[in-house]
């Protein structure tokens, strides 16, 4: 059976490829209560640029005397010599991200993973659906689409959240919404500030107030909990987009990033080096991939 | 391939001249538990043991090792205090499984650890006689033909030596007089009569044909649900499984200082953090979902990807489950759709 994507083979591979490099947190401040933004740039000034990435990939993140741990990048490649990570508090390290002051340092390897296909996306309309952190990954694919914007046709960007004080970039999606070349719908479940001015309801609410799609020219990126996949992928499904075209980047336990510790491992592939990026038919095909049960009523 | 002839009674001789280049490793029965230890020579040696208790992984890649020094500057690696050492006595199933190890940690993104002490061990491989669990005529890995250095079929009277490698080759080298290439009609005799004997002596006859099939049909059957009520979670299976090469990663650090070392130490898919990511969310909570990933990785995955198991027949399931759960049992279990007692 053939892999998904290997485009590890084509790429510099450092001589020890668990070797962190030092990086120095440049900015740092709260998105929500429990979620910070971090901007990172190498000490080593040379490596800046050879941090060639792509968005849908991720970094490994080392504290020192912490440990280690996977991460998806916030940024865009289009703006070099930088990374930016959205991280919320949950445990050992992204507690001790969490208590980091800025100009302290980090170790960084990667990137890694395969990363949105984004040769392929170009010229075409793209579909971006959002669940709470899901937007740390997706925002790196917004801002390229909006830097390099004439490669690609109509763009849409789906949003939800619990509350409004739990919408990763709020201000930052907000202003999005005075472009006219894109359409950028944010919803939360719940208003408990009576001061949200967008739609209030599940995420799944905002397809009804689309406007009817090209859907064999769109690609759909969707990232977000589990029981988001559930009702978002109907509706993906349901505007006709093709599987293949259907894409989401996924989580899950890794201790190096490179297909050794077997922590990612589903059936034949692993999700960071076959991954982290997906396509529904993936998911219909390797049953794991989203949960067992996510694709079970799935027969055509 | 280079084949030679060797007398039997001049193996002691040439393992003596090959310690020039490393220590010397093999089996040794301790208490009635073979294990690999270091030896003087070969009169410490158990050759007729059917497997040890931990497969040669632990050489080329051990229970725990450290990776990186660090201290508030960074990580510095941790390279080149492996000693070289020659393991005597690898049987055809180890070897296989080191062969897979090595597709596993020398392609795509090579592993420096794997890769250094791999460089600094000279395999010897060694002929063997199954028992009631050796499997490796199911896996088709009772014979090999890469993957060591240096292959020593015992012919009762002689060896028969496959020279695997350039650096089994410079071994030889050491004592070339040893050594002979004349090999005439009665030496293929003798080797076609061992494989035939060989061949006859399995006892075990599961048929994994058709495995990856059999796990998809069966990927929601209740078996799993009566295999998950025995299992213990233990992971000792993933401890003596020639192809298990999970790992883990912790970073030690010493009370009250800025300095430690991250390490790195075999874990297993059966323990219940192995697919825990932070917030608490758990890809496989269940005992059942564990399991069934290590058999699926083992018998349907890697057959999928590769064309063979990742089973190499070695038997030390059979030999360690302690509640008996191994390739065996399970595969005949999917097949059957009946768990035994």
């Amino acid at each position: 059976m053939k892999k998904l994507c290997v485009v590890l083979d084509e790429r510099e591979v450092q001589d020890n490829p668990f070797q962190p490099d030092m990086w120095r947190i440049v900015r740092k401040y709260p998105l929500t209560y429990d979620t910070n933004f971090y901007q990172a740039r190498p000490i080593d000034t040379d490596a800046a640029l050879k941090f060639n990435y792509i968005p849908g990939q991720f970094a490994m993140i080392s504290i020192v005397g912490e440990g280690e741990a996977p991460f998806c990048i916030s940024s865009t490649p289009t703006r070099p010599g930088m990374l930016e990570f959205c991280i919320r508090n949950v445990g050992t390290v992204t507690g001790a991200l969490s208590a980091i002051k800025e100009n302290q340092t980090i170790g960084v390897r990667g990137p890694y993973g395969n990363g949105f296909p984004m040769e392929k996306m170009e010229g075409k309309d793209i579909m971006i659906i959002a669940g709470g952190m899901g937007a740390a990954p997706l925002r790196s694919i917004l801002l390229n689409i909006l830097d390099d914007r004439d490669k690609f046709g109509k763009l849409t960007y789906l949003h939800g959240a619990r509350t409004p004080a739990d919408m990763l970039f709020r201000e930052e999606f907000l202003q999005l919404k005075q472009r006219e070349d894109l359409t950028c719908m944010l919803t939360v479940d719940k208003d408990d500030t009576g001061k949200w001015t967008e739609k209030v309801g599940v995420v799944t609410m905002l397809f009804k107030d689309l406007d009817p799609i090209d859907a064999k020219n769109t690609y759909a990126l969707v990232c977000g909990p589990p029981v988001m996949y559930k009702f978002v992928m109907q509706q993906v499904v349901k505007l006709g987009i093709p599987k293949h075209q259907i894409l989401m980047t996924l989580e899950r336990r890794m201790k190096c990033g490179v297909g050794k510790c077997g922590h990612c491992a589903i059936e034949y592939l692993y999700t960071c080096i076959d991954g982290p990026v997906f396509s529904w038919w993936d998911v219909l095909h390797m049953k794991e991939l989203i949960g067992r049960g996510a694709s079970d009523a799935t027969v055509a | 391939m280079m084949i030679l002839k060797m007398k039997k009674e001049d193996l002691s001789t040439f393992l003596d001249a090959a310690k020039e280049w490393g220590e010397l490793w093999g089996p040794t029965k301790r208490e009635g538990r073979v294990s690999y230890a270091k030896v003087d020579s070969l009169s410490q040696m158990d050759l007729k043991a059917t497997r040890t208790i931990i497969p040669p992984k632990k050489f080329l890649y051990p229970p725990r090792f450290t990776m990186f020094d660090y201290d508030p500057d960074g990580y510095t690696e941790r390279l080149g205090d492996v000693p070289r050492r020659i393991l005597f006595g690898v049987h055809p199933c180890d070897i296989h499984g080191i062969l897979i190890m090595d597709k596993l940690y020398l392609e795509t993104y090579k592993d420096p650890y794997y890769a250094e002490r791999r460089e600094k061990t000279i395999v010897i491989g060694h002929s063997c006689i199954p028992d009631d669990k050796c499997m490796c005529f199911a896996t088709k890995t009772d014979y090999i033909a890469e993957g060591f250095d240096l292959f020593f079929t015992d012919l009762k009277m002689e060896y028969l030596v496959w020279v695997g490698s350039s650096k089994g080759h410079d071994l030889i080298r050491i004592r070339p007089e040893l050594f002979s290439r004349s090999l005439d009609r009665s030496d293929i005799l003798a080797y076609t009569g061992y494989r035939e004997w060989k061949n006859s002596q399995y006892k075990v006859d599961i048929d994994l044909e058709g495995m990856p099939d059999i796990f998809e049909l069966g990927y929601t059957s209740p078996v799993w649900d009566k295999l998950a009520e025995k299992c213990l979670s233990c992971g000792q299976c993933s401890m003596v499984c020639p192809t298990c090469n999970c790992y883990n990663v912790v970073d030690d650090i010493e009370l009250g200082s800025l300095e430690g070392t991250r390490d790195r130490y075999w874990d297993s898919c059966m323990f219940r953090e192995y697919s825990l990511v932070a917030g608490g969310s758990n890809f496989r909570d269940k005992r059942a979902d564990r399991l069934r990933l290590w058999y699926t990785h083992k018998l349907q995955a890697y057959i999928s990807e590769f064309g063979k198991p990742a089973c190499v027949g070695c038997g030390r399931c059979v030999d360690t489950c302690p509640v008996d759960i191994n390739v065996v049992s399970v595969s005949t279990a999917l097949r059957e759709q009946e768990v035994g007692k």
